[in-house]
């Protein structure tokens, strides 16, 4: 039972975290090689390297101050988050999955990026607009990063098991990003962010109820029945409002 | 060029930052998520009705983003 229970808790936050970190890399990592590929690497790695540091010390300096908040506070505030922010990914990933709104294009970005770039006279040895771009782009996708894996590692009290997931996810987006070059594309992008929203809510539903001496069924094993629960309605919401007339253009909302 | 002291600087974009996080194109779910916690807190703190928080719960979470969605839909409809 105890197994259970510390494995249903563990394999929710891994998996919540694994995908939040790897769908806001996949988009990080869209930027950097534009960058990369138009101005050069060495400004873009000097960028990504100044990001990571900086996300770093933030995860250094505010979790083990999150540690000293009293429990109960904790878990109502960080489950508070977590249910706004679970379900505005679940809300535009509803949307793109019915067609309502436009799917988050990779290949669109990197080419938005290139004419962008493109447009500004080429840099030295240090090109800054190329180490700006590169930082932007991976301090404010790893942003979210470091709340999801803040807010869930405290609370759950692993904060170092999340950071190892991110870190584990982080090198292995990296690896394929570099392997299949810039086909980032083709990654399913909408069914991760689908699939991490349905996991942020669960556990935003179930630490609001535990900040609020709520006393769930099961314990930690609740969690499960919330991943079914939230599935299902994200299901059924999608085949709710998709237009039923095929050759109905998509009203797509920018 | 922008006069205001750095840390007037770093405080509104620390504020900005956390208003888009939480509020942004979405305030409805903000304030769907505070409804959410005052009213679970007021059957389960005030009136020790653990069954009904627990049914509650993620029915209005479910609610909240049922509503929103349909919101989203129906402007897109509209277009």
């Amino acid at each position: 039972m105890l197994a259970t229970t510390v494995s249903s808790g563990v394999v929710v936050l891994v998996g919540a975290v694994f995908l939040a970190c790897a769908v806001e890399m996949v988009e990080a990592l869209t930027i950097v090689f534009a960058v990369g590929h138009t101005r050069g690497w060495r400004s873009a790695f000097e960028g990504v390297g100044a990001a990571l540091v900086a996300l770093s010390a933030l995860v250094a300096v505010f979790g083990p101050a999150l540690i000293h908040v009293p429990l109960t506070w904790l878990r109502l505030i960080v489950g508070g988050v977590l249910l706004i922010f679970g379900m505005q990914w679940l809300r535009k990933a509803i949307l793109r999955s019915s067609g309502l709104k436009a799917k988050h294009d990779e290949d669109a970005i990197y080419q938005e990026t290139v004419a962008e770039l493109e447009n500004v006279a080429p840099g030295t040895n240090r090109d800054r607009i190329a180490f700006v771009m590169a930082f932007k782009g991976v301090f404010l996708e790893g942003l979210e990063v470091v709340i999801t894996v803040l807010t869930l590692g405290t609370s759950a009290h692993r904060l170092g098991l999340a950071s190892a997931t991110a870190g584990v996810a982080l090198v292995l987006v990296a690896i394929v990003g570099a392997l299949v070059a810039r086909q980032l594309s083709s990654v399913p992008e909408n069914a991760m962010k689908m699939s991490v929203g349905v996991l942020l809510v669960t556990y935003g539903t179930f630490w609001v109820g535990e900040g609020l001496r709520v006393r769930w069924p099961g314990n930690d094993t609740f969690l499960l029945a919330f991943v079914a629960i939230y599935a299902v309605v994200c299901w059924a919401l999608v085949n709710l409002i998709k237009p039923r007339d095929p050759s109905n253009p998509l009203k797509v909302n920018p | 060029m922008n006069k205001q002291p750095l840390v007037l600087r770093l405080l509104k974009g620390f504020a900005m930052f956390w208003w888009d996080f939480l509020v942004g194109d979405t305030p409805e779910l903000f304030v769907a998520a505070l409804v959410i916690i005052g009213a679970v807190a007021l059957v389960s703190e005030r009136w020790h009705a653990n069954s009904t928080a627990v049914i509650m719960l993620p029915v209005l979470a479910i609610a909240a983003l049922g509503l929103s969605v349909k919101r989203a839909s129906d402007a897109a409809k509209r277009k």
